[in-house]
């Protein structure tokens, strides 16, 4: 019987099975950031450790980085004090910092990929749950908390339980205006929030083979939000196009031994998986959340959910929970809902294609009046290829605030922040009570096009509408 | 440095009810600006625990009755999203030593077990009669016991359920693995010698 990807990265990194019966598993690659390293390399210094393989630890501050304020010291002492803490820790110990003037600065999971640090057939690890970002390449990345960023860092390895792995096999054809974000946040709803607990998602299908790098991406960034730890992509050739030439990626002899065996680390045809599951692409429809979590998610043209269609106690209590904080009314549309501010950008779609697809349609448009529209590059590398481009012009012509690389408005800790109870559209991936930095704010997540449709309206739309995306014929 | 041994943890209980309570709830984001985990106690719950003007709002955490418990009681899938250890740290520094909860996140679970704090899962209708129980005498005593996976409280008794590796992390006292880890170093070097992309091809 043949075996899946997990497994083969799996048992090539598997160091040895621990007395409880996790594995000991070696990490390749360890991304840090700025919130959750500072305590791990204050643990190291109690214990007198060294950072056990520095070479393979690659740092970049994103968090709390201002974006519309690009000079230090920072206005808050606390966010210039963790960047510095940060330079004295990678200084230290001999890590790589993508620091904010080496040009390569960014959100870590759209740094990693771009580099050319992401490669298939690794394992991963990075102190932030949307590392699974990085399984689109065939990687196993791990979302971790402070105290295994200390494990890796001192010994490049964690303790870790084996995961199931659950196929998610997307075919057909993705209607026209139809995105990566609206297939992830479909999965979610249709899956649960926690229906991924103890799975890596294997994502699969002809509209994952035929994605882009930057949209396979965006779905293994949102697989935590559906409980799954880990999501990948087998990789194939899309993969390599993307990885080769990269900072990072092998080159010349070492490239074509690296593909060889990169090719090898997919998912036989033959493997058994723990479970499979099957969606029709068709079925798909732009998807927007209503309440406060990333599986309260209806499609555009479908009412707010009732109270009473909640199936459990428990489910209409949180049904209940939610429209009490968004504010609305159980049965209503969404569409025509009246938003404040307009957020594109994060980890999720804050890379160069979807700032290129938004700009393709809102050349020649306007925000609508009173509308706060943001576009954060999610890395300096996309903002500079994007102002190549031209795209900074067409935004801000729009009426969007252009800003510097960062995670900004995805978790407001920085200055990027909602007030009172706005109502935010955004491209980020988590619609929870608080997220964007007003424990009042709300969030209603979607893709970038429908973000962008909702800054020209001024309303939650739906963006074929407002751009005269047509259906195909025969649809 | 050995660890201490956690097959039974005994305390009163306080109710957080709902499903899906996500790690920004536990601590919102503006409390992770700092570089330790020191004082993270006095932010758990905080903006569902406060007022904007900093005034106690309505919240089982600030409940007379509840006082000095230290065994937190939930709903399904709690510590949902960030990976960020700083909510099962505030919790912990908040004087709580083990949750009970129908379901937890996977990060959120592995997290709260390396500090050494117990998650255990009880079915929805035994949770009920947990929270019912507590809610009528907040008083009342609960034991989680690892050994017997059974929460005990009053003359009741339910089981619960923990992954088994967990389980046996901390009845072992080996629920941080730093040292273990550490010892295996030569191996670690002949694994990261097999794979071509960690010696830089």
């Amino acid at each position: 019987m043949g075996k899946s990807l997990f497994e083969k990265v799996w048992e090539a990194h598997a160091v040895r099975e621990l007395p409880n019966g996790q594995t000991q598993l070696l990490i390749g690659t360890h991304l840090i950031h700025e919130v959750t390293s500072p305590q791990a390399f204050g643990m190291l210094r109690e214990r007198g450790l060294p950072v056990r393989f520095p070479d393979r630890t690659f740092a970049t501050v994103d968090h709390i980085v201002p974006t519309n304020e690009l000079q230090e010291p920072y206005s808050d002492p606390l966010a210039q004090a963790m960047i510095e803490e940060l330079r004295k820790n990678c200084a230290e110990n001999e890590v790589r910092f993508f620091d904010t003037t080496t040009g390569m600065q960014g959100i870590v999971h759209i740094v990693g990929p771009e580099q050319g640090i992401t490669q298939p057939g690794t394992t991963i690890a990075c102190g932030d749950s949307h590392t699974s970002t990085h399984g689109a390449f065939g990687a196993i990345a791990f979302g971790i908390g402070t105290s295994q960023v200390r494990d890796v860092l001192a010994t490049q390895t964690m303790a870790l339980n084996k995961l199931k792995v659950r196929r998610i096999n997307v075919d057909g054809q993705l209607s026209p205006g139809v995105y990566a974000k609206d297939v992830i946040l479909h999965i979610i709803r249709t899956l649960g929030v926690n229906g991924g607990t103890g799975f890596a998602y294997e994502y699969a299908g002809e509209v994952f083979d035929n994605f882009t790098m930057e949209e396979r991406m965006t779905v293994c960034n949102m697989s935590i939000e559906g409980g799954a730890r880990v999501g990948y992509v087998n990789p194939d050739e899309t993969t390599f196009e993307y990885l080769k030439g990269r900072p990072y990626a092998p080159k010349g002899a070492d490239w074509d031994a690296a593909v060889e065996r990169w090719k090898s680390f997919a998912s036989d045809p033959d493997c058994e998986y723990d479970d499979v599951v099957n969606i029709r692409a068709g079925d798909i429809a732009p998807t927007v959340t209503w309440g406060i979590n990333p599986g309260q998610a209806i499609f555009i043209d479908q009412p707010i959910p009732e109270v009473a269609q909640g199936h459990t106690a428990s489910e209409r209590a949180s049904i209940a929970e939610a429209l009490e904080h968004m504010k609305f009314e159980g049965g209503t549309p969404i569409k025509g809902t009246k938003v404040d501010v307009a957020f594109l950008g994060s980890c999720t779609n804050g890379r160069l294609s979807d700032l290129k697809e938004v700009a393709r349609y809102l050349e020649g448009r306007k925000v609508a009046s009173g509308i706060k529209a943001i576009c954060v590059p999610g890395s300096q590398a996309v903002a500079r290829i994007a102002e190549e481009l031209g795209l900074d012009k067409v935004f801000r012509e729009a009426g969007f605030e252009w800003r510097g690389a960062g995670c900004s408005m995805c978790l407001a800790m920085n200055p990027d922040k909602l007030v009172g109870d706005q109502l935010c559209a955004s491209s980020s991936n988590r619609n929870f009570k608080g997220r964007q930095g007003s424990v009042t704010g709300r969030t209603i997540l979607m893709s970038p096009l429908m973000v962008a449709a909702a800054a020209v309206t001024g309303e939650v739309s739906d963006a074929r509408e407002v751009f005269g995306i047509l259906e195909p014929v025969g649809a | 440095m050995a660890l201490e041994k956690i097959v039974q943890v005994s305390g009163r209980g306080v109710p957080v009810p709902g499903d899906d309570i996500d790690t920004d709830r536990i601590i919102p984001a503006r409390f992770m600006k700092c570089v330790t985990f020191d004082g993270l106690g006095d932010y758990v719950f905080y903006d569902v625990r406060k007022n904007e003007d900093g005034t106690e709002r309505r919240h089982p955490l600030n409940d007379e009755r509840y006082a000095g418990a230290t065994i937190l009681i939930s709903g399904n899938n709690f510590g949902c999203g960030s990976s960020r250890e700083h909510a099962p740290q505030a919790i912990s520094k908040a004087g709580f030593k083990a949750v009970v909860a129908q379901g937890f996140a996977e990060i959120f679970f592995g997290n709260s077990t390396q500090l050494g704090m117990p998650c255990v899962s009880v079915g929805s209708d035994e949770l009920d009669t947990l929270r019912e129980a507590v809610e009528a005498d907040p008083q009342l005593e609960i034991t989680i016991d690892l050994e017997k996976k059974e929460v005990h409280f009053g003359d009741r008794s339910v089981p619960c359920e923990i992954r088994e590796g967990a389980r046996q992390v901390l009845v072992n006292g080996k629920w941080d693995p730093i040292q273990d880890l550490l010892d295996a170093a030569p191996r670690v070097d002949a694994v990261a010698a097999s794979l071509p992309y960690m010696s830089g091809r």
